[in-house]
């Protein structure tokens, strides 16, 4: 072998023995955009040694459809719409996790959600972070008397005042709760009822808004209320512009919730779970429920002694026990349901 | 040693190219048609010969409609944005003094430097309730209240039409420079007034220019999503924005590649008729 070829093989072995050094001390994670803090990401990476690599999506389907595009081993954590984890946990995505390990005591019982956690018997996920999509609105623009009741919200009062969150599950929520029922139980029929909602919502609405359209929307006397909108739209507004505000009308309102996992092909499953550890503990829980993009409530009850009294109000802390027993989970339909109340919201916002 | 044959050697200089357009326009396409005929049944997919992603076009009033909304918003773009580049190009080519041309056109395509969600978002601003436009409208006593200017296809119309007047600007200039002033001079000697010289010469030795601007604009603007998604408020739908939801939460790349494919469907179909219409060869 001459020593040039010497030379090369040695400084190949060297090259990838650093490379799999990196990646041992590498986590990957596949979230939502909350969690790219770094107020919330760096006291992991200096407690553990490791480097936390993350990338954000917006919906699970792209999410999923990355994830199967990826090499086994790729990712190693993954946050979820907590409706959405039985569709990672059909496709084989998720690992279990040892339920004893997770601080599922200590969160607020409601949002533990062991229906979509947990299947078979075996927990593949834990609730981390939940919020509302209900109406959030400016208090010097509109009467918030009339903001209690979803009827006077999308009254002709204020036609042209209004933008529509532009998800499809929560605002026809919203629209099912308006005629009395249940999220749980929208069904084919129940559609011609929520879609006649829909029609008169978006008659009224100026327009229908991603979340930095609607937050700029709202901040900019744009339009005066968020129909889906709720802690997590006005939260990191509320310094500058204390009248932005939300409320939780008296017929209730949608609760959202995210899980977070470990995947099932990681091959750091170790550090994965210690990560899970970090974001479901009492601190993680404090960092994460007020993370630069987007505020909303910690699942660990135990966060509130690490939130500032004025974190808290702003959280609406104290009034979770009645928020929590006004609010019901957002829609979770069946693949069929699906594409029909796709379609439905596509339609009306066609017309 | 001996030099390669010529053929050999204009096959290598080719080969890059060929190379790079299989890997990433041919394969692509590809796979994508054929994503376009298989089928999503429940969370699986399902790989077959079905045409009923493109059926879904004609029982799905809303992808019909998309499809009707992005060509009437990329026509009036590319309409308005030709009407507007090209006296700005002229301008530039044969009214400003040649020293300061390149600092004309520097200055015409400064908004280029920005980005281009930055300045989807600004526009947002300016349109608003209480943005300049407003503002001045009303400090002018032209209106009492604010208009609705904002989240509505006017504003989307206007976010591309200020990108592509730009790029419309560079291509007509382009041509307006090569032009030899004899033409002109010739047209005048000839009795032509400025009018039938623009009319019967000059615009048709710049066709060339306007085509490959309009076209480049109808490409970019059919298949853009940022531009209405950010300006138009979701009051109308595009196909990119169809597409999107479709990728969104049920991953149907299926559904979301028959799409696409008739997108590009419509493109070739303009790029032939415009091409015939005009008769390029000919020019």
């Amino acid at each position: 072998m001459s020593r040039m070829t010497t030379i090369l093989l040695g400084t190949t072995v060297l090259g990838l023995s650093a490379a799999a050094a990196a990646a041992e001390g590498e986590l990957n994670a596949l979230v939502w955009c909350d969690h790219t803090d770094p107020g919330l990401i760096e006291p992991f990476e200096e407690e553990f040694g490791v480097k936390v690599n993350l990338r954000e999506y917006e919906g699970t389907g792209a999410a999923l459809a990355l994830l199967e595009q990826s090499r086994p081993g790729d990712w190693d954590v993954l946050v979820i719409d907590g409706i959405d984890v039985f569709r990672a946990v059909d496709a084989g995505l998720l690992a279990p996790l040892p339920a004893e390990d997770l601080p599922t005591a200590d969160f607020f019982p409601e949002v533990v959600m062991a229906d979509n956690n947990v299947v078979d018997g075996v927990t593949y996920a834990v609730t981390e972070k939940f919020g509302y999509n209900t109406i959030s609105y400016n208090s010097e623009k509109v009467d918030p008397a009339d903001m209690e009741s979803l009827a006077t919200v999308w009254s002709d009062k204020y036609k042209g005042r209004i933008s529509i969150y532009d998800y499809y599950l929560p605002v026809m929520g919203l629209a099912a709760i308006a005629n009395g029922i249940d999220t749980a139980g929208i069904d084919s029929g129940s559609l011609e009822t929520i879609g006649g909602t829909l029609s008169t919502l978006r008659g009224q609405a100026a327009s229908v808004a991603g979340v930095v359209a609607a937050q700029t929307a709202l901040a900019t006397g744009e339009v005066d209320i968020v129909v889906g909108g709720g802690e997590w739209l006005t939260a990191v507004l509320a310094e500058e512009q204390p009248e932005l505000t939300w409320t939780i009308p008296k017929e209730g309102a949608v609760r959202w919730a995210q899980s977070i996992g470990v995947l099932e092909a990681s091959e750091n499953k170790d550090m994965a779970m210690e990560f899970v550890k970090y974001i479901t503990g009492p601190e993680g829980q404090a960092r994460l429920a007020t993370s630069s993009c987007f505020w909303g409530m910690p699942a660990n009850a135990k966060a509130g002694e690490h939130l500032s009294d004025d974190q808290k109000a702003v959280l609406r802390w104290d009034s979770q026990t009645d928020y929590l027993a006004r609010t019901q989970l957002y829609p979770a339909p069946d693949t069929d349901l699906d594409i029909e109340m796709q379609d439905l919201w596509l339609d009306t916002l066609q017309q | 040693m001996s030099r390669p044959a010529p053929r050999l050697q204009g096959a290598g200089f080719v080969a890059p190219a060929l190379l790079w357009t299989l890997a990433f326009f041919v394969v692509p396409f590809l796979v994508m048609g054929a994503m376009s005929l298989a089928t999503l049944e429940g969370r699986t997919l399902v790989w077959g010969l079905s045409l009923a992603n493109y059926t879904e076009l004609t029982e799905k009033a809303y992808l019909w409609r998309a499809v009707m909304v992005s060509m009437e918003i990329t026509l009036t773009v590319t309409v308005v944005s030709v009407v507007l580049a090209y006296p700005l190009a002229w301008i530039i080519a044969f009214r400003v003094p040649q020293r300061w041309q390149r600092l004309a056109l520097l200055l015409a395509i400064l908004p280029f430097w920005t980005s281009y969600v930055v300045r989807s978002y600004a526009w947002l601003l300016v349109l608003a309730r209480e943005g300049v436009v407003n503002q001045t409208l009303m400090s002018l006593g032209l209106i009492s209240e604010p208009v609705t200017l904002a989240n509505t296809r006017f504003a989307t119309v206007t976010g591309f039409v200020h990108f592509f007047v730009m790029l419309l600007t560079l291509t007509i200039y382009a041509n307006l420079v090569q032009l030899s002033p004899n033409y002109r001079r010739a047209a005048m000697d000839l009795g032509a007034s400025a009018f039938q010289t623009f009319r019967h010469v000059i615009l048709p030795l710049t066709l060339p220019g306007i085509v490959t601007g309009a076209f480049l604009t109808f490409v970019l603007c059919i298949g853009d999503y940022v531009t209405p998604q950010i300006l138009g408020g979701n009051t109308e739908l595009t196909v990119p924005q169809v597409i999107m939801v479709q990728l969104g939460r049920r991953a149907d790349f299926p559904l979301a590649s028959a799409l696409a494919i008739v997108l590009m469907a419509i493109v070739t179909l303009v790029y032939i008729l415009s091409a015939r219409w005009l008769r390029l060869d000919r020019i």
